[in-house]
């Protein structure tokens, strides 16, 4: 335990811890700003894992077909979106249960993913670091959030954006109100499945962005494993945030330093048991939300469908 | 079980005739296989022969149906206790976590008691299996005492569950005094993974029309009665519908949600344990040794099972056994040249199409009964 508390100190004074718990926090971010979004709007959506990997792979032939960064992130997108597309007209069209797609989902883009990696084999290259002017000279922080593969830096804005979307304008004022009261969001003329779908495909679209940030800006090469359960804690850290964005951020930060650790203490020098760290992240989420949960309330219609007239 | 659907399909019949839903799933299910075909050739591979070599692999091919059969009775076991705990409205999905908690409890069991202590073998099995069920259901404890005592989605926490579970397992399967099998005279590497189940405790699979038909089968179908009667036909299982379909209500005729529901979400997590158990003794996983991927994805494939059966025990029968021709069928692709993941795909486009049917007469029962409802306002 002792160790355990000597190690956390010396990975808070080392830069390169730094990066890594940034750079994972940027992957959960990626997945849960979308995913807050649709959970404002009342859908739990389970898929972001099958999102982030939809994304990671079509980014990776995104960037085999056109050795580009930037178009490698529009396939990205893509492929998030086409994931949401299915989840939103299953769940909010059809009415089937949405952790039932969700779930299924997950597993489809899984087998998918493999399957078509055996066949295309995508080749993939880490994009390069570009540092921001001024930003990047700031200590401890500015390497590990100003140096960085551009991708991440899409992220920042997507911040802002969602929220001036969901606080400040009328969708998103029809967003809340559908995820709080369908039943009356629905009787004051506003298409509740229609906007719950809206939301899922902003999810598959900031989760796919992700996912193409994963292959491009962060391993530089495609792998089934690569997302390994972390879109279920971007869901975690919008249930941690309460349902609030700046709660979600913070439990990005949180729950992506935890994740770092993983590689970070070993690179500073501390032995750990492996299973403990691989863990560790999970058992933190856990332990957060069992202490957090009871203080936050969830969008009233919280995975609720919702069957009224054709929208 | 049996009245619930008779008031179904009755509530149906007066909008939604047989024949029509029949033309549904058939469609849908079409629509599936054609999606999977047409990736199959596109990727350069032959449809047919693919189907071919899972039909051979899953069924005609010499002892493999009885194989198929002993994938075939986790699945249903994982089933049969979601089928349990989304009765009273839980949403368990972390019972690929409760089977490999389950499975390593039985391995404890079974190299402490059987390898270690030599007990007689039918009694080894036994407490395999108890072993089996008391793992499951504590893991699947922490979800409900989680949800009950500190509000946490029990969706998320099942599922961060699964992946702790994997990492508890590695870590018993790293230490000699746990799980791990002392290294092998000549064996060069310790590999992680137990020792085998003594041959005297293994679930006997007597040979039937030249199939090795693991005796689990008779635990599995005696369970799938157990519980489609105690849903049906018992008190609790009534206290636990009426839970699952309003909250307010049962607790207002007296049904406590934290007893029920924590009963109902351990209950499944014991049967995904009884799974993993079961898998052990049954040698078709890991050849009666535990390792770390042994769960091979029972757990969520049984899940699933249970969630597009909605809820009734013989569909689910049904559906584990057709997901588990695909995964034995599976085996005999490498043969074709196509990627044996494809049957992921194909599994996943199966459940996505049985999903499609039922939501949409739903959808379509509600639409009517609403606009029955609001032409009879305005007159």
């Amino acid at each position: 335990m002792n160790d355990l508390i000597r190690a956390v100190g010396d990975v808070v004074t080392s830069e390169a811890t730094w990066i890594s718990a940034v750079t994972f926090a940027a992957l959960l971010g990626f997945g849960a700003v979308g995913e807050w979004v649709a959970e404002k709007s009342g859908t739990m959506n389970i898929s972001l894992e099958g999102m982030l990997l939809a994304g990671a792979f079509a980014g990776a032939v995104g960037y085999d077909v056109t050795e580009s960064t930037a178009a490698a992130m529009a396939f990205g997108a893509l492929g998030g979106v086409s994931v949401a597309a299915v989840q939103a007209h299953m769940s909010h069209h059809l009415s089937a249960d949405q952790f039932v797609v969700g779930l299924t989902l997950n597993i489809g883009v899984l087998g998918l993913s493999g399957f078509l990696d055996g066949e295309i084999e995508p080749q993939t290259a880490r994009a390069a670091r570009t540092a921001l002017p001024l930003l990047s000279d700031i200590p401890f922080l500015g390497d590990a959030l100003f140096d960085q593969p551009w991708p991440m830096y899409l992220l920042y804005p997507m911040i802002p954006l969602a929220w001036w979307l969901v606080y400040r304008t009328r969708w998103g004022l029809e967003v809340r109100a559908v995820g709080e009261r369908p039943n009356a969001a629905h009787a004051s003329g506003i298409a509740v499945n229609l906007r719950r779908r809206q939301s899922i495909y902003l999810a598959g679209l900031s989760a796919g962005l992700g996912g193409a940030y994963l292959t491009i800006g962060v391993i530089g090469s495609f792998d089934t494993a690569m997302v390994g359960g972390r879109g279920f804690i971007a869901i975690a850290a919008v249930i941690f945030g309460g349902w609030t964005l700046r709660g979600t951020i913070a439990g990005c930060v949180l729950f992506g330093t935890v994740l770092s650790f993983r590689l970070s203490l070993p690179l500073v020098g501390y032995e750990l048991n492996n299973e403990l760290l691989t863990s560790l992240p999970f058992v933190v989420t856990l332990l957060a939300m069992a202490v957090f949960a009871q203080r936050v309330r969830a969008p009233g219609a919280l995975a609720q469908p919702f069957i009224g007239m054709p929208d | 079980m049996m009245t619930r659907d008779r008031a179904e399909s009755s509530s149906n019949v007066s909008t939604t005739s047989w024949i029509e839903v029949v033309a549904l799933y058939v469609m849908s299910i079409t629509l599936a296989l054609m999606l999977s075909a047409l990736l199959v050739e596109a990727t350069g591979g032959s449809a047919g022969t693919v189907v071919e070599a899972l039909v051979s692999g899953s069924l005609t091919s010499p002892g493999r149906w009885g194989q198929t059969i002993g994938i075939a009775v986790p699945i249903l076991l994982v089933a049969l206790g979601t089928i349990v705990s989304t009765r009273g409205a839980l949403v368990n999905i972390g019972q690929e976590g409760q089977l490999l908690i389950g499975a390593g409890c039985g391995a404890y069991a079974s190299v402490h008691l059987g390898n270690h202590h030599q007990w007689p073998g039918g009694v080894v099995l036994v407490a395999i299996i108890a072993a089996g069920i008391a793992g499951g259901a504590l893991w699947a404890g922490i979800a409900a005492l989680l949800r009950y005592k500190r509000n946490v989605p029990e969706v998320l926490s099942t599922l961060l569950l699964v992946a702790i579970a994997s990492q508890v397992v590695a870590y018993a399967l790293r230490r000699e005094s746990l799980l791990l099998a002392p290294l092998g005279r000549g064996q060069g590497t310790q590999t992680q993974q137990t020792l085998a189940v003594p041959e005297s405790a293994r679930m006997p699979s007597p040979e039937i029309f030249g199939n090795e038909v693991s005796l689990s089968l008779v635990l599995a179908l005696l369970a799938a009665f157990m519980v489609a009667f105690a849903l049906a036909r018992t008190i609790w299982g009534f206290r636990l519908t009426v839970l699952g379909h309003n909250a307010r209500v049962a607790q207002r005729s007296g049904v406590a949600a934290a007893r029920y529901g924590g009963i109902a979400m351990v209950t499944s997590g014991a049967f995904a344990g009884l799974a993993g158990a079961v898998m052990l003794v049954g040698g078709d996983f890991g050849n009666y040794r535990l390792s770390a991927g042994f769960a091979a994805n029972i757990g969520w494939t049984g899940l699933l099972v249970a969630l597009v059966s909605r809820g009734r025990v013989l569909p689910a029968v049904l559906i584990a056994f057709i997901l588990a021709c695909l995964r034995t069928g599976s085996g005999f692709l490498a043969a074709t040249g196509v990627e044996r993941r494809i049957t992921d795909v194909v599994q996943a486009l199966l459940i996505l199409a049985l999903l499609i049917p039922p939501a949409l007469l739903y959808v379509r029962e509600r639409r009517r009964t609403e606009a029955a409802l609001d032409s009879r306002d305005l007159s």
